[in-house]
């Protein structure tokens, strides 16, 4: 049958199953447009700023299996999308774009609403693609689900002039597509995991550190098994949190920048180190040449080839996915005739348990005035540690994701590599789009909420009753917090100023808000807002402005190099 | 350590800016880049000459490989190869060194492409540092211009690359 190059859009993301797509329209996606309008199978949710429909889709995909998708025009519409682009591929999101362009016969004369689209995403984008010819397109939107999904997941991008959507030619949705470029490796290699095995088994201070690779590969019930059979400690990053429960006595807790004391001692003493789906990166291991200091076995399962070595040099390089090199690993564990080092392993333990003894997130709790810990530590408790968390960038990110025990993947939902401030009032309604019966709270403060504001419309339009818990500072207060340790207490631009009154801003917009100041009343508040399940409830809690995240590595310090709440 | 990197891709529009561009954002050096079709329509070959440790040019491999449209890479340094590069440069031909030009070309094995009364262009194979030393042979006050393609290179033997 001959369709339109815009029906072929629509139809495949039929045939992909898409339920949404988050977008914002303009003149080169109206052809686009027209055909969403007449059918019903894929349906439009119409975000209030570009950014917010990448971010949202970006959300939908983290909180689900799926692949969110977002729809935007030529020109503005891409640019401002951009950052949410590039915060999904930073953090590895599968995710597709679909871009509206200026008219074949118009590329390149700086048209109007004309961008070099292709261009302008390049570095952020796994692929992109410009389709110039309508019979090019089934299979390129095929092509672009196939590449955000596999291998290292990541966003690709679809730049589809206008002309093109109102073309016509046959339509056939391809079933598969093979590309001799691009045939990501799958299974590890079977000598490579033996060989690591016999690493772990020969390990006096074992540990196991991983990242959002496991929460990526939905290999979390995998990792669990494997950790509980070896006995070892876990600790995850921050993109990794849930990926090993919360609350299980062998985690330790996350590591990095503002990892607790003992994952980071850890991480910096043991002997053989397992290293699955996490990349080393600056946050997390500090100086890596203070890191290669002490010397220790690393194996380095990931499924992408140019995360191994990158950082910190590994022994064992094991590429492939992460659940099928754990199924593998497990299997041969249990083949095995040996086992762990049990005293050494009980002599790790009690220097672990030594160090977790300093009680590193350790806070005030006689304050008369909210500490953000506590608020965290409470929406942990009325949500009985089952909610959707997403966050914004500063400190409540940080507090979130050290207070919040998240015992299950694809809870926890924040921008850890690109750190975009913006992402999660938009990224809450992506997960709860995904998750039309889940909790979803957004861990915010009073400067990035206002980033993406302007999303509450849409929350208010599609019914979102997400819980949003204002940690408010009055300060950019990760900013505020380097001034302070680096930069002599001068608090350069760092005052939120001339702040809205947020409760009445939630209610302009056709939604609750609480303002509560006292710590007395932080449960009974969150108890209500989260009683009433069928209205967003913006929540403005009044935080001590001078509270800092502790513990803290410095940028360029070594891991151990912790700045502690005690040693103030 | 110099580096010749060798890399077949898919001729699509756009796939040499994904390779320009993979250097420049993650700063690796390009000393030359030299791309064609081969024999095959659909695919072209680069020749990137590059350098950096032994840690940075497994990056660079690894991160071209992630590239969709690259569909192979290697390192033509890991064994013996051949490095050619073509070089036109023009030169002031008149009086005495008239002749000291045509016994230079000759020397270097190079050929005279074209001629004026007062100019010669020479065209000259060879590898990098054939061609640098030329350039030093030769009086520089009389050198008007010079145009180098860049490396391109092959391995010896019965190493092949293709898809
Ligand atoms: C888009 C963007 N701009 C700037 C920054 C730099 N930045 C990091 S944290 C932060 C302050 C965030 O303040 P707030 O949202 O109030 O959170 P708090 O740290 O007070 O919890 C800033 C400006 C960023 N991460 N993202």
């Amino acid at each position: 049958m001959e369709l339109t190059g815009a029906e072929i859009v629509v139809q495949s993301l039929a045939a992909e199953g898409v339920e949404f797509v988050f977008g914002y329209p303009g003149g080169s996606v109206l052809h686009i447009y027209d055909e969403l309008f007449k059918q019903d199978k894929v349906k439009h949710v119409l975000v209030r700023h570009e950014q917010g429909a990448a971010h949202a889709a970006d959300g939908y995909s983290r909180a689900s299996r799926k692949v969110g998708v977002c729809l935007v025009t030529s020109g503005p519409g891409v640019t401002n999308a951009v950052t949410g682009i590039a915060t999904a591929y930073m953090d590895s999101i599968p995710m597709i774009i679909i871009t509206g362009q200026v008219p074949t016969h118009a590329i390149g004369l700086d048209a109007f609403q004309e961008v070099d689209t292709v261009g302008i995403t390049r570095p952020c984008v796994k692929h992109n693609f410009l389709v110039k010819d309508v019979r090019d397109l089934a299979v390129t939107m095929k092509k672009a689900f196939h590449i955000a999904t596999t291998g290292r997941p990541g966003p690709v991008l679809v730049d589809i002039p206008k002309d093109v959507t109102a073309e016509r030619c046959e339509f056939i949705y391809p079933e598969r597509v093979e590309m001799r470029t691009y045939q990501p490796v799958v299974r590890g290699h079977s000598g490579q995991i033996s060989q690591a095995l016999e690493l772990l088994l020969q390990a006096k201070r074992p540990m196991i550190y991983t990242g959002g690779g496991i929460v990526l590969a939905d290999a979390s019930n995998e990792l669990a098994r494997l950790v509980h059979k070896l006995g070892f400690p876990c600790t995850n990053t921050l993109m990794g949190l849930g990926g090993f429960p919360g609350t299980d006595p062998q985690f330790v807790g996350m590591l990095g920048m503002h990892g607790t004391y003992e994952a980071n001692m850890a991480m910096q003493h043991c002997d053989v180190l397992l290293a699955i789906g996490a990349r080393f990166d600056d946050r997390v291991i500090g100086d890596p040449r203070d890191f290669a200091r002490i010397s220790r076995r690393i194996i380095h399962v990931d499924v992408d080839p140019s995360s191994i070595s990158k950082r910190v040099r590994v022994d064992v390089p094991i590429v492939g996915d992460v659940r099928e090199v754990l199924l593998e690993l497990t299997a041969q564990l249990e083949a095995h005739a040996g086992s762990v080092d049990k005293p050494a392993l009980d002599a790790w333990w009690t220097q672990i348990n030594e160090w977790r003894g300093r009680d590193c997130l350790r806070y005030d709790r006689t304050a008369n005035i909210i500490k953000p810990q506590y608020v965290v530590e409470k929406l942990w408790e009325v949500t009985g540690g089952d909610a959707i968390v997403t966050s914004d960038v500063g400190q409540h990110q940080m507090w979130a994701a050290q207070f919040y025990k998240f015992d299950k993947p694809r809870r926890w939902i924040n921008s850890g590599g690109l750190g975009t401030m913006g992402f999660g009032l938009p990224s809450a309604m992506g997960a709860r789009m995904a998750n039309p019966d889940a909790t979803v709270a957004c861990v915010t403060g009073e400067a990035s909420i206002q980033m993406c504001i302007q999303e509450l419309s849409t929350c208010k339009q599609y019914h979102l009753p997400i819980k949003i818990v204002n940690l408010n500072n009055r300060y950019m207060g990760m900013v505020r917090q380097w001034q302070e340790f680096f930069h002599g207490n001068r608090y350069a631009e760092s005052y939120m100023d001339a702040l809205p009154d947020f409760v009445r801003l939630a209610e302009a917009y056709g939604h609750a808000g609480m303002r509560i100041d006292k710590p007395a009343d932080v449960e009974p508040a969150l108890r209500e807002a989260f009683a009433r399940t069928d209205q967003l409830v913006f929540l403005d809690f009044i935080t001590d402005a001078t509270e800092n995240v502790y513990p803290m590595v410095a940028g360029g310090k070594g891991l151990t190099d912790m700045i502690l709440a005690e040693d103030l | 350590m110099q580096h010749i990197i060798s890399i077949l891709l898919e001729n699509e529009a756009g796939a040499l800016s994904r390779v320009a561009g993979l250097f420049s954002a993650r700063a690796y050096n390009i000393e030359s880049l030299t791309v064609a079709p081969t024999e095959d329509p659909l695919v072209s070959r680069m020749t990137i000459v590059t350098s950096g440790s032994a840690d940075v040019i497994e990056q660079i491999t690894k991160q071209l490989n992630k590239l969709i449209e690259v569909v192979k890479v290697v390192d033509l340094c890991e064994a013996g190869h051949l490095a050619r590069e073509l070089m036109l440069i023009k030169v002031k031909a008149t009086g005495a060194a008239r002749d000291e030009m045509k016994r230079m070309a000759d020397i270097f094995r190079g050929r005279i492409v074209d001629v004026t009364d007062a100019i010669y262009v020479i065209e000259l194979t060879g590898n990098g540092s054939k061609l640098d030393a030329f350039i030093e042979a030769i009086d520089a006050d009389l050198i008007l211009e010079t145009v180098r393609t860049g490396v391109c290179g092959i391995a010896r033997g019965d190493r092949v690359l293709s898809v």
